[in-house]
């Protein structure tokens, strides 16, 4: 059994599918749709570690680093927009979020 | 790129990451949301120590599992939120959402599937990686971190700066009646507005 950088590649492809179709899933809460973000992020991610281990790059992994600090920062923000937006609505449901009228 | 042994634990780690990750988004309960999650991050580490990003799965295991996803816990259960009532309709964009998804993981397996290489590519590394027996990940990732990509590494610092400012301002309020310490205040106390004297008479008191 060899593994390639194409199982790698399917993976996050299907990881990210799951993503995507996660929003899709649980479009009233906004805790699971941020949770699908992250499983984006980490696919992303996986992307990077694999071309970086196939192209012997240590730019991927430090790509990689980045990623994952933007990606903290956005969960760290999207959380506090969450409790905020609870504090004021009492709800969470993202078909609530219509204040502005946009 | 793994053989044998590897091999097998790729799929292993492939096959339960999946698995989490599909019960990330189709749990009831969002804390079992969460644990899966956590679950498929644990994954995502053992294929990135197989892939020998080393520093990288145990950042993700210590900063991701460690503080994101325990945010993450701490918001779920803190918030009173009713989710069998956010729960209903939520099929209504499935059929759509799983023709997107079968569209998409289509188009990225194709396009995933049919690469080529070009020669040169390969050889043309901009930061080779050095022989794990000579120079760890960690001392690796540190020796171009710090010096080639410095100020990559001081915008990283800024985003999570702006971040953390962004997400206190976002979350304080003040209360309105409960005491709070003013330094200006106590600063300013002068002998003249502090202590009042007063002349006590004999035989009497205050």
């Amino acid at each position: 059994m060899t593994v390639g950088i194409g199982h790698y590649l399917t993976l996050s492809a299907i990881l990210f599918t799951l993503g995507i179709f996660g929003i899709f899933l649980n479009r009233r809460n906004v805790i699971v749709i941020l949770m699908s973000i992250e499983l984006l992020l980490l696919a992303a991610n996986l992307n990077f570690v694999a071309f970086s281990a196939t192209l012997h790059d240590l730019v991927g992994q430090v790509f990689a680093l980045f990623v994952l600090t933007v990606a903290a920062a956005e969960a760290a923000i999207g959380l506090a927009i969450l409790v905020v937006f609870f504090r004021n609505r009492g709800t969470i449901a993202v078909e609530d979020v219509n204040m502005m009228k946009g | 790129m793994l053989h044998g042994l590897a091999a097998v634990f790729f799929y292993l780690f492939a096959l339960v990451a999946i698995g989490s990750a599909f019960m990330v988004i189709s749990a009831r309960n969002p804390v079992h949301s969460v644990l899966f999650l956590i679950l498929t991050f644990f994954n995502a580490a053992g294929l990135f120590l197989l892939a020998g990003a080393e520093f990288l799965a145990l950042i993700l295991l210590i900063v991701y599992v460690g503080a994101v996803m325990v945010l993450f816990l701490f918001v779920v259960m803190m918030l009173d939120v009713d989710f069998a009532e956010l729960k209903t309709g939520a099929l209504q964009y499935a059929p759509i959402g799983a023709l997107v998804g079968l569209i998409l993981v289509a188009e990225l397996i194709v396009v995933t599937g049919g690469y080529i290489f070009e020669p040169k590519l390969l050889a043309s590394a901009a930061q080779p990686i050095p022989d794990l027996l000579v120079r760890s990940n960690t001392a690796a990732l540190g020796d171009i971190i710090y010096t080639d990509y410095i100020y990559y590494f001081q915008v990283a610092g800024m985003v999570l700066l702006v971040a953390m400012i962004g997400a206190i301002v976002l979350t304080l309020r003040h209360k309105a009646g409960v005491k709070r310490q003013s330094i200006p205040e106590q600063v300013a106390r002068t002998p003249a507005n502090a202590i009042e004297i007063k002349k006590v008479e004999t035989g009497k008191g205050i």
